[in-house]
């Protein structure tokens, strides 16, 4: 059990002693937190390709204007599946794989708080993807909705809705399940002398998105239920006839959706904020305003859900509170963006793959937040609510922000998670592309927005065409450079430079300064105390 | 406590939010609809408290009248096509609607209004979009909307048109 501390008083090679089992068998029932970080992280790549490819057929159709790849209905389902596979299938899994990998560590305890629940937590991710998967087979096809699932065109859709609604059930019992297990990991199981105020950053972000997952997914689960219930069991939620209101829906969905891109972008700042420190050898200016304002983005992100409902019907006086109060995000966010800056400020700056990725989300996450400002405007919005200046913003912050990232972290950790260094002039190349080709997809995409393409269309007038070919062009470019990704990871598995007990001079939390590199596989089995 | 039994707590303290902003996402549906009625947005189902209101005769208002049934096998229509009314003067219309099925039926109809910040001014003292209506097979029915334009209709509004859409109210199948 992870509460049992023991002394071995020997690091163990991470060869032996995986629970008793060897082979596939090992992966399933593993309840080691390391283990488990790998299995998500894993999931959350493969689920990125998946998605991707769904991404790719969705820019295939949009390179010319007119129909030549697939049918109208076929792009709807590929623009929803990508979507929920992105947010859900990788996204957030990836992160979770972090969590997993790294908040043990980070505070010197041995494991999760309940480690057979984390391995439920993860397996009903395949399970639930498999689902989402299975939905394109059926008559009908996969939901073609959009991610947000609106009413009342869900109540419309054939079976692939209902193999959906499971999927998102399920997927959400997960996140529910694993923040459950964070929280209580995080607030229990602190080596003695690791007060809440000196844990990396790191960790209180994911403290936050674990109180926000818990918070808002049962929101979730209660409007797809709703819909359930709408499409078979004779409710009207969501039936004007009925006595209801498709408005309704979006309410409660949103309820749920703006707490949602939080719980994507606040682990983010979290990896960033522990990326940036190292690559500067400076500690990270300005921690408990970090806190505090990643606390109040996480409580602010509850009162401005209606921001992306202003074409509805509102009336002026609620758009003008859901306008006022989401500009006021704009202000803890701008905290920690100058903070960051400062932590780089008169640092002793190396650029290695971690911080370049780091320093892409600088740039790229504020830009995507100046956008969003643009966007909570009302008078604005009423002209780009839904058009591709929309699409511009989310995947500037989600791609260039959370993507970007992810890839920080994976850089910057896989030689404490392997005992090998990936190859610097590789993970340099794969920056560079990965950068280009973004930004060739989606700043286009702005101008788009602008002169009014709406979004979620298969087809458009021939006055759009040429950025249409531009982001296209890029997104099969893009596309390609994360394979680069694969083979950079699997070369270092198999055969990269063994790595040094600390590859990163200025990196300080835990992992780096107690444990060897690799980390074993059981770590801190006994608590250091922190003075 | 041991740390099993502190792990053990909160986790249980923490399902039960879980459990709480389920239930919380279901008590949005009255929450919604309590809010609505209270700044009166969308509000299909109470006729309008109109008092005192004084004829208007230095101007006409047009109203035009519309009808749908959307996946309802009743025909619906006004009896008359427009009627010219003046603001704050009382009028009733009516409607015929037929169902055609061998079936009872039960259909609700709702408003809009062009344009749209038109509705509000529209207020509506009887009218049969209040109520669910339950057709037997093959009855015919003339339904009444009595209506005042409120004085207050901007100058540069001088037509409105009322459209029903009537909807089959799914699972009632006759029962009202």
């Amino acid at each position: 059990m992870s509460a049992v501390v023991h002394d071995h008083g020997h690091a163990h090679d991470h060869h032996d002693h995986h629970g008793g089992y060897s082979g596939l068998m090992r992966w399933v029932t593993t309840t080691n937190h390391k283990d488990i970080g790998t299995m998500y992280l894993w999931f959350s790549f493969i689920m990125f390709l998946v998605g991707g490819i769904m991404a790719l057929v969705i820019r295939a159709e949009l390179f010319s204007p007119g129909l030549q790849v697939v049918d109208p209905d076929f792009f709807n389902q590929m623009t929803t599946m990508h979507g929920l596979i992105m947010v859900f299938g990788a996204i957030m899994p990836a992160f979770v794989g972090f969590a997993n990998w790294q908040i043990p560590m980070m505070i010197g305890a041995p494991d999760m708080a309940f480690a057979r629940l984390n391995n439920w937590s993860f397996w009903l991710l395949p399970f639930a993807a498999t689902l989402l998967v299975l939905s394109f087979f059926m008559p009908g096809g996969a939901p073609g909705v959009g991610w947000t699932l609106y009413a009342p065109l869900t109540v419309q859709m054939g079976i692939g809705m209902d193999l959906t609604i499971f999927a998102v059930h399920i997927l959400g019992m997960s996140s529910i399940l694993g923040s459950i297990n964070i929280i209580t990991t995080i607030l229990n199981m602190r080596a003695p002398g690791m007060t809440l105020m000196r844990m990396p950053l790191f960790v209180w972000t994911w403290l936050i998105t674990a109180y926000l997952l818990v918070a808002a997914m049962p929101v979730l689960a209660g409007a797809v239920t709703m819909t359930l219930t709408d499409r078979h069991f004779g409710t009207s939620f969501f039936n004007a006839a009925g006595g209801g209101d498709p408005v309704l829906y979006q309410h409660i969905f949103w309820f749920f959706g703006h707490p949602e891109v939080y719980i994507i972008a606040l682990p983010a700042f979290g990896v960033v904020s522990q990326v940036i420190p190292a690559f500067s050898r400076k500690p990270l200016f300005g921690y408990a305003s970090m806190v505090y304002a990643t606390s109040a983005i996480a409580i602010l992100s509850f009162i401005v859900w209606a921001h992306h409902m202003y074409t509805v019907g509102m009336p002026v006086t609620g758009q003008l509170f859901f306008m006022y109060a989401t500009t006021l995000i704009a202000v803890p966010t701008g905290v920690k963006v100058f903070n960051w800056v400062a932590t780089m400020w008169k640092g002793s700056l190396t650029f290695e793959t971690p911080m370049l990725f780091a320093l892409g989300f600088l740039f790229l996450f504020t830009l995507g937040g100046f956008t969003g400002l643009v966007l909570s405007l009302v008078p604005v919005d009423i002209q780009l609510h839904d058009t591709y200046y929309v699409v511009a913003h989310f995947h500037y912050v989600m791609v260039a922000g959370a993507l970007f990232s992810a890839f920080a972290g994976v850089y910057f950790w896989l030689p404490k998670w392997t005992g090998k260094m990936y190859d610097e002039t590789l993970g340099k190349i794969h920056f560079w592309l990965t950068l280009i080709f973004f930004n060739m997809i989606f700043f286009v995409q702005h101008f788009l927005g602008l002169a009014g393409m709406p979004r979620r269309i298969p087809d458009y007038p021939l006055m759009f065409e040429t950025w249409n070919k531009i982001s296209s062009i890029g997104a099969f470019g893009f596309g390609l450079s994360q394979l680069l990704l694969l083979y950079i990871v699997i070369k270092c598995i198999r055969s990269g430079e063994p790595a040094p007990q600390k590859p990163w001079e200025g990196a300080d939390s835990l992992e780096w300064t107690h444990l060897p590199t690799p980390a074993p596989y059981h770590s801190f089995e006994t608590q250091p105390v922190i003075k | 406590m041991s740390l099993r039994e502190q792990n053990l707590l909160l986790s249980r303290k923490l399902a039960v939010v879980a459990l709480g902003m389920f239930g919380f996402g279901f008590a949005l549906v009255p929450f919604y609809n309590q809010i609505c009625a209270a700044l009166g947005i969308g509000n299909l189902e109470s006729p309008a408290q109109v008092v005192n209101t004084q004829v208007d005769h230095t101007r006409t208002v047009t109203i035009e009248l519309d009808s749908n049934a959307h996946n309802l096998p009743w025909r619906f229509k006004p009896l008359v096509s427009h009627v010219t009314v003046r603001p704050g003067e009382l009028t009733t219309v009516e409607y015929e609607v037929i169902n055609v099925r061998e079936a009872p039926v039960t259909g609700q109809a709702v408003p809009s209004y062009g344009p749209q910040r038109a509705g509000e001014y529209f207020q509506k003292l009887e009218c049969f979009c209040f109520q669910q209506q339950t057709l037997a097979p093959g009855e015919v029915r003339r339904m009444p909307v009595t209506f005042v334009v409120d004085p207050r209709l901007p100058k540069d509004l001088n037509t409105i048109a009322v459209s029903y859409t009537f909807f089959e109210v799914a699972g009632r199948g006759g029962k009202s």
